[in-house]
């Protein structure tokens, strides 16, 4: 199994009160709840952090966009990469991803990303996604436009790639007399490409189709295997089979001595990451025309940004891996064999967690964890029956 | 007994629900986001007037187009309506979103209108008003925000907020959202041409639109020639549904009065 080391980049000094009693920390919640200061010494932290992990043996570090919250601070994650392209000398590099829809040149997406691409010498992982509701009412780019913004971004990026410029392209959407961008990517014939999702049927299909890898966002393990199960059956359909290597879990680790003491230190952060950061009212996750109106239906029922999740219950139903080193190798292998994926991309540091502790807890895993799994593959795929 | 009857209409095979009843000069009513009923305004007006209410494109249980992008589609597409029903002299009444439609229908055309009236239209921007953003309003949060009175608020959210209602609910917020979203309600053109607007117009506001405030009344009225403003007091966004005695009675003092000068 490969191990990335994935950072959202929170504004862990924020106020959690003042969150509470904005209703969340997405688009309305002031950013004079930031304090330069104190964001500095954050981002520097959380660089020297990802440096750390490339030491450490990760395979790879992963970062990714998102807007006007104290959630994540990296509304251009292409900045963060480049700092990281030339002080971290081993790991992969990826951003999952950016947010196709919100850009209206795309080509910026194919230049940045093949920049990348090049001065990492081809360690670049290119993440694309349509980015969450939220970011829909930061940007002023219509939800209702989102999924055909996102399908011609991204085959106007791959043409852009693949294909010899100049050309020209005339699209609903993007318009362009001249298609021509330098640098060309430094992979053959484009860095691979890593499609993040919720777990939306369509865009299963589409990433199956295409041959990209899938990366399951933070579900419970039961819901990860259905949706990894779903990408096997679609690429089945299209042809071919699935390798482990192109399902990649999002999830969160938090190892320590003992599974009661890796609860307690964990709680805080994690909560506050879930009840605080994460929190949004409906109509800004789910604004009109972002999704069909079945899932739609599916999600406003459930409400499941109303009420609070506790570390324990977030442990118990698989979502995160928190406990002892013997605790967390026996679940990750259990889910591994489960799902049937081959990669971890694995937030260490999390909500308000300083940096000391996230420091150690990205030790513990390289020394504890890493190690027994460097060589797993999943022992079984996953029968059909548990899946569902 | 209704006073109405309900058909489907294909224009261009853009198929339609119509909503028409009473007698007399044609009166077009262009309904706002939350979609189209027959409520007891129109139901007064048809009375005197051949109410015809057609459900947009893309919401209730009309087609949704693919070529359904903008307000301005809705304005050409409602052109077209016109000559298929073969209408003349129409009175065109638009109301929020729909408000929105007509100005931008009668900048391109009015050969086929006798009047306009809005109603808490949409359609401009007048910087430093502050607005609500319905889009982070919650479905009933925004329903409420429309009225004064907050116990008019209550039966419209007990009719309205319906599980069953919640797939026309859905769709018809995608097409505001394709329609409004960005930029937001209004379109930085259409006042350049609102001079264009050459029949008798008549804007109708609530004095307490929390939507649309009344400086939007007066912005419009500054650029269409000779617009004539009633505001309705003790009123939100929407008074057809709020005040429809005093909505119905602005309206008709209007078309009286354009009729006795004609």
């Amino acid at each position: 199994m490969k191990f990335f080391n994935f950072h959202l980049m929170p504004y862990g000094h924020v106020d959690l009160d003042a969150i509470a009693k904005n209703g969340s920390a997405w688009v309305t919640f002031s950013n004079s709840h930031y304090d330069p200061e104190k964001g500095a010494e954050l981002y520097h932290d959380y660089l020297d952090q990802m440096e750390f992990a490339d030491q450490l043996g990760f395979d790879g570090v992963c970062l990714n966009e998102h807007h006007q919250t104290a959630y994540g601070m990296m509304p251009i994650p292409g900045v963060l990469a480049g700092a990281l392209a030339r002080s971290v000398k081993h790991a992969q590099i990826a951003i999952l991803g950016r947010a196709l829809p919100l850009i209206n040149n795309p080509l910026n997406v194919a230049e940045e990303y093949a920049i990348l691409d090049n001065l990492t010498r081809g360690r670049f992982i290119a993440g694309f996604v349509r980015g969450i509701g939220a970011e829909y009412h930061a940007t002023g780019i219509s939800p209702a436009t989102s999924q055909e913004r996102f399908a011609e971004a991204h085959d106007l990026i791959v043409r852009a790639w693949t294909e010899p410029g100049p050309f020209s392209y005339s699209g609903k959407h993007y318009q362009f007399r001249y298609v021509n961008p330098w640098p060309r990517p430094y992979q053959t014939p484009h860095p691979p490409v890593w499609i993040p999702s919720q777990g939306s049927g369509s865009t299963i299909r589409w990433a199956a189709k295409l041959r990209y890898t899938y990366c399951q966002t933070l579900s419970p393990i039961a819901a990860v295997a259905k949706f990894f199960q779903l990408f096997r059956d679609e690429a089945e359909k299209a042809g071919y089979q699935a390798s482990a290597d192109q399902l990649a879990w999002s999830n969160t680790i938090y190892v320590a001595d003992t599974d009661k003491k890796a609860v307690q230190e964990a709680k805080p952060h994690l909560e506050a990451l879930v009840n605080y950061l994460l929190k949004m009212p409906t109509e800004m996750l789910l604004p009109p025309g972002y999704t069909d109106t079945a899932s739609m239906k599916r999600v406003r029922a459930v409400k499941v940004t109303g009420k609070p999740s506790s570390i324990e219950d977030l442990n118990a139903s698989g979502v995160v891996i928190i406990g002892s080193p013997a605790t967390v190798r026996e679940k990750l292998a259990e889910y591994q064999d489960l799902a049937g994926f081959n990669t971890s991309l694995t937030k260490t540091q999390f909500g308000t967690m300083p940096n000391e502790m996230a420091r150690a807890n990205m030790t513990a895993i390289a020394e504890e964890i890493l190690p027994a799994f460097r060589d797993r593959q999943p022992q079984k795929r996953a029968p059909k029956a548990a899946a569902e | 007994m209704a006073d109405f009857t309900t058909s489907v209409l294909a224009v261009r095979g853009n198929r339609i629900r119509l909503m028409r009843g009473g007698a007399g000069q044609p009166l077009v009513i262009l309904h706002g986001a939350s979609g189209a009923q027959w409520p007891p305004f129109m139901s007064a007006l048809s009375q005197k007037f051949d109410v015809i209410a057609p459900e947009h494109p893309g919401f209730g249980e009309s087609d949704m187009p693919d070529w359904l992008d903008t307000v301005h589609d809705l304005a050409y597409f409602y052109l077209d309506l016109f000559a298929e029903l073969k209408l003349k002299d129409v009175n065109l009444v638009g109301l929020s979103l729909g408000g929105w439609i007509a100005a931008e229908l009668a900048v391109r055309s009015t050969a086929r209108l006798a009047s306009m009236t809005l109603a808490g239209a949409a359609g401009l921007h007048v910087p430093g008003v502050v607005q609500l953003d319905p889009f982070l309003r919650s479905d009933e949060q925004r329903l409420r925000d429309f009225f004064y009175d907050q116990k008019k608020a209550d039966e419209v959210i007990a009719r309205a907020l319906r599980p069953e209602l919640e797939d026309v609910t859905l769709k018809n917020r995608t097409t505001v959202a394709k329609l409004a979203w960005q930029p937001r309600g209004h379109d930085p053109h259409l006042t350049k041409w609102l001079h264009r607007i050459d029949v008798p117009t008549l804007l109708i506001w609530g004095d307490h639109d929390r939507a649309f405030p009344k400086d939007y009344a007066l912005a419009y009225q500054k650029a269409i020639p000779g617009a004539k403003l009633v505001i309705v007091p003790e009123c939100g966004h929407v008074p057809q549904i709020e005040k429809p005695d005093a909505f119905v009675a602005a309206l008709e003092g209007f078309l009286g009065a354009r009729k006795i000068a004609a």
